[in-house]
């Protein structure tokens, strides 16, 4: 899991241009959203493309989001899960 | 009588070199633009948070829009833009990514820049205007076209301040040439003068 969520760390500052932002500087439990990262609703959007083109998960339903995007931790928590599913 | 405006200021980026009021504040020798705006960005010391997320035609805009604008108090400034490729820069980056229905992932962040005009929004959330905008696409840049609509503004007492010009990315080449029409300033503002100022860089 820890590589997992390394990766995602990666992937958030690559794919959101988070020009600035290294991946030390992103705790595990640090909010994505708000005074976390401060992501915005289209990074919310490029995540959720993230999950379909990188893990093979679609979200059937977009709230569940809010929940999963909540921090790297999560994020990954919800990969692992699908993928022993 | 019509009343006479002037132009307050002026910048263009170009090949390079970005200049304000004829003077050169910025050159570097990068050839991609993504890197010669990066370091435009760091060195004239503008800060936008969604900088690094916008497209090559925003990051254009605001660079220009930054130079003028930076120490300007009037809020009630129009905007009036053209260019030659609209987005066509951006769309063509859109279509790559629906191009293939067998890898299908239109990027969202990419698709919110796939029309010219929302350099304008980025531009008005910096800087916290709520005035009137304008976006035209023209094969080239025409001062007569600007010239008339930032009078008519003006007369229609739509704004005090035109920030107006042109700003055209496209595979690469760019050319920005932005002014501000104003009651007050160093230039008349004419069609001639507006053609000999976007000569000079």
């Amino acid at each position: 899991m820890t590589d997992l969520k390394l990766e995602l760390k990666e992937k958030i500052i690559e794919q959101l241009n988070l020009e600035d932002v290294s991946i030390t500087e992103i705790g595990d439990n640090d909010p994505l959203f708000g005074e976390g990262l401060g992501l915005d609703s289209i990074d919310a959007l490029e995540l959720i493309v993230m999950l379909d083109k990188d893990y093979g998960i679609k979200l059937a339903d977009p709230k569940e989001g809010k929940k999963i995007f909540e921090s790297v931790e999560t994020m990954a928590t919800y990969i692992t899960s699908k993928k022993a599913n | 009588m019509a009343t006479t405006h002037y132009i307050e200021h002026y910048c263009r980026i170009t090949e390079g070199r970005i200049s304000k009021n004829g003077t050169l504040v910025f050159e570097s020798g990068e050839t991609e633009f993504s890197d010669f705006i990066k370091s435009a960005y760091k060195t004239l010391r503008i800060d936008y948070s969604k900088f690094f997320k916008m497209d090559s035609l925003s990051k254009l805009a605001l660079v220009a829009a930054d130079l003028l604008l930076l120490d300007e108090p009037e809020k009630n400034m129009a905007l009036v833009f053209s260019n030659r490729a609209s987005s066509l820069d951006t769309d063509r980056k859109h279509q790559q990514s629906i191009q293939d229905s067998e890898s299908y992932y239109p990027s969202p962040a990419v698709f919110v820049y796939t029309l010219p005009n929302i350099c304008l929004g980025e531009i008005s959330i910096k800087h916290r205007l709520f005035s009137e905008n304008g976006f035209f696409i023209f094969n080239r840049f025409k001062a007569g076209n600007l010239f008339d609509y930032a009078n008519s503004l003006l007369a229609m007492q739509k704004a005090e301040k035109v920030l107006c010009g042109w700003v055209d990315f496209d595979c690469e080449k760019y050319d920005a040439f932005l002014y501000v029409v104003a009651k007050n300033g160093t230039f008349t503002h004419s069609k001639e003068r507006i053609n000999q100022l976007y000569q000079t860089l």
